[in-house]
């Protein structure tokens, strides 16, 4: 593929990255200015400029029919960089929503201009098509990551929080890094699509080939929470302020399968029938751990951390269906996880501003004391539970339906199983929020105006997805086809 | 265009029911009426839909189609035929019922009211589902409003064990299922989930006798086939009332149903060559569950068990794969959920006065609730297969179609009906007669027009039916011929 000359319109193809950096610029500047009582509207100065970057991003920067690499072959402008990019902004957005009014980083400019750098980096990895910039991409999203895990530093749980994501990220990252570092030496290439192509011509032994491609993966691994490189995520989710969890359980993770998937289906394609034995391995013990392991928590963010291990599972099933239906079910089955995980942990957010807790036995009475975030939660987890019309349900029907398309019928059926451990815990949760009783069941919890925006647009969008999922497929598949 | 009658009567309840959510909480008369508004909506809707069917042109009608997910070939595709007609108007008649019966639920109304609709759309929308995957839609719609109405409005000793266990059992059967789905879609090359053209793809002898364990005993888990029969008695147990009646009228309906529709009809080789496994579940089903029922001291368990046998008959009628017990497996299904329904309203009644369920301390409820009384005898005679109700109208042809293809198994089920008639008349006698224990002097209260409503409903439609056979048998004869067509016995 030949690298498009430089013109003034190719910036449009940045563009979303360049106002993310004025945002964050303006933040920090506003945070400076501002009287501390003024500084509670940073939230949402933060959600509105995502938001116009999101419209702006719809309608300038959509890449063309035709993939184009650009900026000296730094960067794909394809379907696949501009639909994750949109799901970054969206997750970054309602991030920022349901930080609002937050004690100790809600009103402060730094937490938020950290978030924008991290969406920064994301939009660069899912559209990196180099291996130096692909690494930058990976660092500058994952820094401003670990030091938002560790932003309450007066909490012990936080501060391990961030410690512990940083040693797990530093550690896979240099593993990943020496993986890129053979790639080049092999091919000395370091633009991935001049690499695929000399790894195609079969020079190179298939042990090798599989060393590299694991290295490689430990990398991967990491930022998606698939098992066994997941040690890190319940601690961090359960320490975290409660957004950046949101946010890492969601976006890090989407960002990570966006590498992961131009990776699989791009440069390694030669070795196919090895790396999906390998990534097929790595599925069933995502899923399987991630959901018997969540059975046994009591503390919601470490059962939300433990089902987002899982739900890497059910998308690496897409992935290792290598067609263009399995690409595509993988994508939507990320948007669906996006917007269902956002709402689960907003309710968090806003269930523990008022009770100060995560126990899920304190959910207990949480029907009686909102109605409508006891509605949302249900939502949220039967949608994970992959019930219609939710999203989730329409997802795993896709991911299994490529699954069986591909031949992988056995992986269908440990992805069905899983699906009904997964289940299990759901309802328990829900059982807890509608069934039971509390002391304080007239005590009612109040719900902000930015936080219920933000439950109600990842609500509708999580019915939208789950029954009118047709435009939303046709967004995935196009995705696909750029991958192919 | 005609009026989309079907989408209409789907769609109803979940409009009713987000409404419903919209109200106040506190205002139980407003969201009760409302209820009740929708429920009677939906029944006369289903009625009008039942008698403008042209019996005459018989086939699919009232059918309605536009594209949903046309990447996969997924389209909305509704319309009935004699088959699956019927139970649309069973559900309508249990939602109906279920609303009257259910009028003194005061423990948020609302959220009960909301589900309680929420799974009739998913009931409705199986029923008149012809495409493959929005089968399966309704189908997981109406399974999950279940573990909430029973965990939160059921019997307190064993509802959240009851509720778990129900749903996973269906969440598993559907699955399975779903898989046997999938390949079917990519097996066929036709790229669509069309049921009607998916019964014309052909599939390879190989294929289907591979497959319709999957599909059948999936679906067939709702159903309440032996040995996936477990937890039936236990969430009919633990249901509110309303529920059970739903539950044991209407959704093991959709479990028989849908294995019909999916498994026999898409998969016929594969049904003659199961047939055999179908026969034997199902014999067993008949007798284990009468005997079990026989055992129970819990007179909503006895209930529980007999559905187990009844629906063993259903199976039953199925595995003859002719038009006699294709055609009485049709109307069991329909005098059954009526029946079932009937049953577990008047154990509801009684229950919600005497506070207890167990027939030991129970008696003489007849001189105080004398319309309670009489409703059960008649539905107990139903149960028995006495003629001039409906049981016998669809029990004989069921046992007719049997004899010519499994005489043991006729032989060993009839026994069954015999059980029937023991255990029914012993808990008649201690219910209904007898003497009336002295501490439920002054506690029961007579029921209420609603109650009384519902149980003329119920009795009435059984022993018309049972008396004019001629208002649904020939209907469902209809639905059984083109089930026939398929498996290629007719």
């Amino acid at each position: 593929m030949t690298i498009v000359v430089f013109t003034p319109a190719t910036i449009l193809a940045i563009l979303p990255e360049i106002l993310l950096l004025v945002l964050a610029g303006v933040l920090l500047v506003l945070d400076g200015i501002w009287r501390p009582s003024q500084r509670r509207w940073l939230g949402w100065v933060s959600a509105i400029g995502l938001a116009l970057i999101l419209g702006v991003a719809l309608v300038y920067s959509r890449p063309g029919a035709e993939p184009q690499l650009i900026f000296g072959g730094t960067l794909r402008h394809d379907w696949t960089a501009f639909a994750f990019k949109v799901l970054f902004l969206f997750a970054a957005a309602v991030t920022s929503l349901l930080s609002i009014d937050l004690k100790g980083y809600g009103d402060r400019g730094e937490y938020y201009a950290l978030l924008l750098v991290s969406v920064i980096g994301m939009n660069l990895m899912a559209g990196a098509a180099d291996l130096i910039m692909l690494y930058l991409a990976i660092e500058s999203t994952s820094i401003p990551l670990y030091v938002l895990a560790g932003f309450m530093r007066g909490r012990d749980d936080s501060a391990e929080a961030g410690i512990k994501y940083f040693l797990f990220g530093a550690l896979t990252s240099t593993v990943m890094l020496y993986g890129f570092s053979l790639l080049y030496g092999l091919t000395g290439e370091t633009n991935l699509y001049a690499l695929a192509g000399q790894l195609a011509e079969g020079s190179f032994s298939l042990p090798l080939m599989l060393a590299v491609g694991s290295l490689i993966l430990v990398g991967f691994g990491f930022k998606i929470a698939a098992v066994p490189f997941h040690f890190w995520t319940p601690d961090v989710y359960q320490g975290a302020p409660t957004p950046v969890t949101a946010f890492i359980s969601t976006a890090s993770k989407a960002a990570g399968f966006a590498v992961l998937l131009r990776f699989a289906l791009e440069v390694f394609p030669g070795v196919q029938a090895q790396w999906t034995g390998i990534v097929s391995g790595l599925a069933v013990a995502t899923m399987t751990v991630g959901n018997l392991i969540a059975l046994a928590q009591t503390d919601i963010k470490r059962l939300l951390a433990y089902s987002s291990i899982a739900h890497a599972g059910y998308v690496l099933i897409g992935v290792v269906a290598v067609s263009t239906l399995g690409a595509a079910s993988a994508v939507f089955y990320l948007v669906a996880y996006v917007f269902t995980n956002l709402v689960a942990f907003g309710v968090v957010v806003l269930f523990a501003r008022s009770a100060g807790t995560d126990q899920i036995e304190a959910y207990a009475g949480l029907s009686r004391r909102s109605p409508l975030l006891a509605l949302a939660m249900m939502v949220a987890l039967l949608s994970l539970g992959g019930m219609p019309p939710f999203a989730g349900f329409v997802a795993k029907v896709y991911v299994f339906a490529a699954a069986v398309e591909s031949g992988l019928i056995w992986l269908a059926v440990v992805g069905v199983l899983n699906a009904i451990i997964g289940l299990y815990y759901y309802l328990t949760v829900l059982k807890v929020i509608y069934l039971y009783r509390s002391e304080d069941d007239d005590n009612r919890i109040a719900v902000p105006v930015g936080s219920a925006l933000a439950l109600v647009v990842c609500s509708l969008g999580i019915i939208l997805v789950g029954t009118f999922s047709a435009p939303w497929l046709e967004w995935a598949l196009t995705t696909a086809a750029s991958l192919f | 265009m005609d009026f989309p009658i079907l989408t209409v009567i789907t769609l109803l309840p979940i409009g009713a029911s987000l409404l419903i959510l919209a109200y106040p909480g506190e205002r139980h008369g407003l969201i009760r009426w409302t209820a009740l508004a929708a429920a009677s909506l939906a029944l006369l809707l289903s009625l009008v839909a039942y008698l403008t069917y042209d019996q005459s042109a018989g086939g699919y009608q009232f059918v309605q189609r536009m594209p949903w997910i046309p990447q996969l070939g997924i389209s909305y595709y509704v319309g009935v035929d004699g088959m699956s007609l019927p139970l649309v108007l069973l559900t309508g008649v249990v939602i109906f019922t279920g609303v009257l019966i259910s009028w003194s639920v005061d423990d948020r109304p609302r959220e009960f009211f909301a589900f309680l609709f929420i799974l009739a759309t998913g009931v409705f929308g199986v029923f008149v589902s012809l495409d493959l995957f929005q089968l399966f839609f309704f189908y997981e719609i109406a399974v999950f409003p279940m573990y909430l109405l029973i965990a939160i409005w059921g019997w307190k000793v064993t509802r959240e064990y009851a509720a778990m266990k129900l749903t996973l059992y269906l969440f598993i059967g559907s699955v399975v299922s779903l898989v046997g789905a999938l390949a079917m879609y990519f097996t066929s090359g036709l790229g669509t989930f069309d049921m009607l053209a998916l019964e014309q793809a052909g599939f390879s002898t190989e294929f289907q006798a591979l497959w319709f364990p999957f599909v059948f005993f999936g679906f067939a888990v709702l159903g309440g086939i032996f040995p996936f029969h477990n937890w039936s008695p236990d969430g009919h147990v633990a249901a509110p009332t309303a529920v059970s009646m739903f539950h044991a009228g209407v959704l093991m309906k959709l479990g028989a149903f849908a294995a019909l529709r999916v498994g026999i009809m898409l998969l016929p080789e594969g049904a003659k060559q199961w047939a055999w496994l179908i026969l034997i579940l199902g014999t067993i089903n008949v007798i284990y569950g009468a005997f079990i029922a026989m055992v129970q001291t819990d007179f909503k368990y006895v209930i529980g068990f007999s559905s187990v046998s009844h629906m063993g008959l259903v199976m039953l009628g199925f595995a003859t794969l002719n038009l006699q017990g294709i055609t009485g497996a049709g109307l069991q299904m329909f005098s059954h959920g009526v029946m079932t329904a009937l049953f577990f309203a008047v154990v509801g009644m009684v229950y919600d006065r005497a506070h207890t369920r167990e027939i030991p301390e129970l008696g003489g409820m007849a001189r105080k609730l004398p319309l309670v009384a009489i409703a059960f005898i008649i539905g107990s005679l139903v149960s028995m297969g006495m003629p001039g109700f409906s049981g016998f109208i669809a029990e004989f042809p069921i046992f007719l179609g049997l004899w010519q293809t499994a005489p043991w198994a006729a032989i060993i089920a009839v026994l069954g009906i015999v059980i029937t008639a023991a255990y029914l008349m012993r808990v008649v006698g201690r219910v209904f007669f007898g003497e009336m224990p002295a501490k439920f002097e002054g506690h029961i209260t007579p029921i209420n027009l609603g109650d009384k409503v519902a149980l003329f409903l119920m009795s009435g439609l059984v022993v018309l039916l049972g008396v004019l056979p001629a208002v649904m048998a020939p209907m469902i004869e209809s639905g059984a011929e083109a089930v026939l067509r398929l498996v290629g016995g007719a």
